[in-house]
């Protein structure tokens, strides 16, 4: 699936790519989604619970071809 | 030898971790290992002294705990006696079924353990928890042994645990909360550390309920207890049950006023930006919380509060040496990064608290500057 812009977070710790998510979401427009790859294992539980506390939507993962998972959400504000 | 650095003592916020010797335990520590380094299974003069002052040590810790002394057992950590626990309970229900399901939320012995008995045929699932990480009390399938948490050592939330008597037999790891709290019912094993309570560390508690079908699931030795692993630290069992005991005494003092400052520490914190407090606020142990401040890195906020004399802990990934966050934080749906843990000791005052709140703000700002925000 396609998104307005994916950052490329790969062999990136925690928290960065979250703060590359906070930093770069505003790039994309209310409704646009904003799709984050990232292979750090915190990401997974960090992307939905930064959508719950800054109110953004989270749309769920899907596999780059390097398998590396793509954390995909939509802007809400 | 070496003597620690000299620096000026730290204001230790890590009692979850490991808690300070209890005075009442030093006492008697030291008098104990005068005459108690006999093996109590022997005949002779020292050997009975030995043997009493390990009896007095099982019956002062049955007496705190509220069980029956045969139901007390002394091991060499509280990580054996989990896994002596949960394997054992595993083990006396061998005939009826190989299942264990275990709350997502365990300590890491328990989950350990679960995958000790899958690897060796058996099979382990586990159970959900809430957004305050309490155990969601439904149960698929029929398992042969729950195992379930008198508390939740990361975030202090209080588990439901009598809910799943019944079900089949529980194993409770009552590390947490043992001596803090009454033990709550339900539970067919049990199983905690003393050094979480203030007594020396190397003694664990194994309890095993009258009637319950336990099996020792290690190889043994020859000597005469069926659930002791070797000869018993009978010193250090001893100090930890004058601990336990004291921690029991002055629990309805202290524990209140833990609470209450835990709740000025919770009600302070909620002030920082996009920060999160996790745990159940109310229904959780008396001197713990856990928060999370979004874009920080566990390791950072954990070494800038060392330096300005804070001793916490922390669940991120970072801290840990497996580099994977917090399974508790991961199974609630919880922030994982920036994460601080803070556990008050007996002695923690309201000032303490108040020092450790006007430095937050700042670090968690000059952090967030930091990584560009």
């Amino acid at each position: 699936m396609s998104a307005d812009l994916e950052l490329d977070c790969r062999a990136m710790l925690c928290p960065r790519p979250v703060i590359e998510l906070a930093r770069h979401y505003t790039e994309v427009p209310v409704g646009g989604v904003i799709a984050v790859a990232a292979d750090d294992v915190a990401a997974a539980t960090d992307v939905p619970a930064w959508c719950r506390m800054r109110h953004q939507e989270y749309l769920g993962t899907e596999n780059a071809a390097d398998g590396v998972p793509v954390y995909r959400v939509r802007r809400l504000s | 030898m070496t003597a620690p650095g000299e620096q000026p003592p730290a204001t230790y916020l890590d009692t979850a971790s490991s808690e300070p010797l209890h005075p009442a335990a030093r006492a008697v520590l030291e008098q104990a290992l005068e005459a108690g380094y006999a093996d109590p299974r022997r005949l002779h003069g020292p050997a009975r002294n030995a043997r009493i002052l390990l009896d007095n040590a099982r019956e002062a810790t049955a007496d705190a705990l509220g069980v029956r002394p045969d139901e007390v057992t002394f091991t060499p950590s509280g990580t054996h006696a989990v896994h002596l626990g949960v394997l054992g309970l595993l083990a006396g229900r061998a005939r009826h079924g190989d299942h264990l399901a275990a709350s997502a939320v365990e300590h890491s012995s328990v989950l350990h353990a679960g995958r000790w008995h899958a690897d060796r045929g058996g099979s382990f699932s586990t159970l959900p928890v809430d957004s305050l990480g309490r155990v969601l009390p439904e149960v698929a399938g029929s398992p042969a042994v729950i195992a379930v948490q008198s508390a939740n050592h990361e975030v202090g939330t209080v588990q439901p645990v009598a809910v799943f008597a019944g079900a089949a037999p529980v194993f409770m790891d009552a590390s947490a909360s043992a001596g803090r709290l009454p033990l709550p019912e339900g539970w067919d094993a049990a199983a905690a550390s003393a050094h979480k309570w203030g007594g020396p560390a190397g003694v664990g508690v194994l309890l095993v309920r009258k009637g319950a079908r336990w099996r020792n699931p290690f190889p043994t030795d020859d000597r005469v207890e069926e659930r002791a692993t070797g000869m018993e630290n009978v010193a250090g069992a001893l100090a930890s049950a004058a601990a336990l005991q004291a921690v029991v005494a002055e629990r309805a003092e202290v524990g209140p006023r833990q609470h209450a400052l835990i709740d000025r520490l919770r009600h302070g914190v909620a002030a920082i930006e996009d920060t999160e407090i996790v745990g159940d606020p109310v229904d959780r142990l008396p001197h713990l919380v856990t928060f999370s401040f979004l874009y920080v890195d566990g390791e950072a906020i954990v070494t800038e509060l060392d330096r300005r004399g804070f001793a916490v802990a922390s669940g991120s990934a970072c801290t840990a040496s497996t580099l994977e966050p917090s399974h508790v934080l991961a199974a609630m749906g919880a922030l994982t990064h920036g994460n601080v843990r803070i556990s008050l000791t007996r002695e923690t005052s309201a000032n303490d608290v108040d020092r450790l709140l006007a430095q937050l703000p700042g670090i968690v700002a000059d952090l967030r500057a930091e990584a560009g925000l």
